[in-house]
């Protein structure tokens, strides 16, 4: 309990330090460029407290509970030694994170409205939120199967630099082809599918994986997850957007 | 009271989030593995950390730190406030726009600097490397490629080049350095693009994006206030990679027999 105690003063002085450069852009820019008080000081700082507050509180639930979580998952899955439960699992995180998402809804929603003003789609609430839905699906499909492919690249050791520079050269060229309005979406939809809860939990299933596979390292190995699945999206959504047309 | 209710609704809205992966992890843990978690008391505890901890971090942001950010991107892209600068002409060229290069390598910097899912992915980094790639310097690799990105994403904007041109020669350059840099850096690399783009640096580059496209002459927020997203994640690759490079050149010149050991501070947040 102490020791926990310490742990958590520890993130809390860390997140502090974190939070500086912020802080110091911030004040720079408002006294010296825009000359003016920056705002309410009172309800700024209030805000910077309650920012480092929930940063410790994350870091510390991390190590708690996100990083042996994902660990823990990878390597009694690995034991199994059944491929096929394995791949359901990368699968399922993959598309069940995402599909979830809250800031994929605001850009599918916001994607749907761009499609409908291009005369893609009718201007109607039905045919707003079926692409919308449509959209999530496709996205969400991307990074289970991007979770999939990066399983299967630590199990049977494909390159990553082939897979991942392969991908965005084909991405290039798709984008030369696909629908102008598209492309922002496309672009965007790749950032938005990792979000802080996935982020630990697939770099904690990738290493966890590539410690337990004989021959692997988790430092070569075990990254890479993370890129797949955000490379996915753009190139599911650019191809949905050429489909759609 | 508001700030009471908002704290209450943020904390709401990220454990709805969380609860679904929570659910999953745990039936999958049970149905499939057919295991009980031993630990399960630290675990819960843990995630109750990690549902708080979201929530309050997004209220503070969401109160303070967004509407501020918001502000100064809307002021600074005003074309008022541009052309005092410039001595009053009446077009304004690229370099007129120098403060928000400046802003835009500041603000992706720092806030890259707080980025939840870069800590966590630097933590993992310096575990498994046993301390060879360091929290903080890690960190500020992949800050400075975002604060780069972003600052030449705003020029791009304002200049009006096609946003392909700067993707397809950067992922050459990633080629090139893929091929030249120490292999236990590279996938780490690629996988520091995509933390990048998450809670804390996305609405600012965003909110900076849209501005200047709408306040910028023949550019339309549709066409081109995206770019600023994919620039944020391609240009860490290149710095983290230069990091690596960068880490062996500095331990083969220093000291030929003892390994590539970076002998940089351990972070706190490292186990």
């Amino acid at each position: 309990m102490k020791n926990s105690l310490i742990a958590l003063g520890r993130d809390a002085l860390s997140s502090l330090r974190d939070l500086m450069p912020i802080i110091a852009v911030v004040s720079a820019f408002q006294l010296f460029v825009f000359r003016q008080p920056a705002g309410n000081l009172l309800s700024l700082l209030l805000g910077a407290l309650l920012v480092v507050a929930g940063l410790s509180f994350f870091i510390f639930g991390l190590r708690l509970a996100l990083f042996p979580v994902g660990e823990r998952l990878a390597y009694s899955l690995a034991r199994k030694g059944s491929v096929f439960w394995l791949l359901s699992f990368a699968f399922l995180l993959g598309f069940g994170t995402t599909f979830a998402e809250p800031a994929l809804l605001a850009v599918a929603d916001e994607a749907a409205r761009v499609a409908a003003n291009a005369n893609v789609i009718a201007m109607s609430p039905e045919a707003l939120g079926t692409y919308s839905f449509e959209l999530r699906m496709i996205v969400a499909l991307a990074v289970g199967v991007a979770l999939v492919v990066g399983v299967l690249r630590i199990l049977i050791n494909w390159s990553l630099p082939l897979l991942i520079i392969g991908g965005y050269l084909l991405i290039i060229v798709i984008t030369t082809i696909a629908p102008q309005e598209i492309v922002s979406i496309a672009y965007d939809s790749g950032g938005v599918t990792t979000s802080t809860v996935t982020v630990p939990l697939v770099t904690a299933l990738g290493i966890g994986l590539a410690s337990s596979v004989k021959g692997r390292n988790p430092m070569t190995d075990g990254f890479g997850l993370i890129a797949l699945a955000s490379l996915m999206p753009i190139l599911f959504v650019l191809i949905f957007g050429i489909v759609m047309q | 009271m508001t700030l009471l209710g908002s704290i209450t609704q943020f904390v709401l809205g990220s454990a709805a989030d969380v609860l679904p992966i929570a659910i999953f992890l745990f039936v999958f843990q049970r149905l499939v593995i057919g295991e009980h978690m031993s630990n399960w008391k630290q675990i819960a505890v843990g995630f109750v950390f990690v549902v708080f901890g979201l929530g309050l971090f997004l209220v503070g942001l969401e109160q303070t730190l967004f509407p501020l950010g918001r502000l100064m991107a809307q002021q600074l892209t005003d074309p008022e406030f541009l052309r005092q600068d410039s001595g009053g002409a009446a077009e304004l060229v690229w370099q007129d726009y120098y403060w928000v290069y400046i802003f835009a390598l500041a603000i992706g910097f720092s806030t890259t600097m707080a980025e939840p899912a870069l800590i966590a992915v630097a933590m993992k980094a310096s575990t498994v490397s046993g301390g060879t790639i360091s929290v903080w310097s890690l960190r500020i690799a992949v800050a400075i490629g975002v604060g780069v990105g972003v600052s030449l994403g705003c020029f791009r904007i304002i200049a009006g080049t096609p946003v392909h041109y700067f993707i397809a020669a950067g992922y050459l350059v990633v080629i090139v350095q893929t091929a030249l840099a120490p292999k236990i850096i590279v996938p780490l690399a690629y996988d520091s693009g995509g933390v990048t783009t998450s809670t804390v640096t996305v609405p600012l580059i965003t909110a900076l994006g849209l501005g200047l496209s709408e306040a910028v002459p023949g550019r339309s927020p549709l066409l081109d206030g995206f770019g600023l997203v994919a620039f944020a994640s391609l240009f860490p690759i290149i710095s983290v990679l230069a990091y690596g490079q960068l880490a062996a050149l500095r331990a083969r010149v220093s000291s030929p027999d003892s390994g590539n050991r970076d002998n940089e501070k351990e972070d706190n947040h490292a186990l």
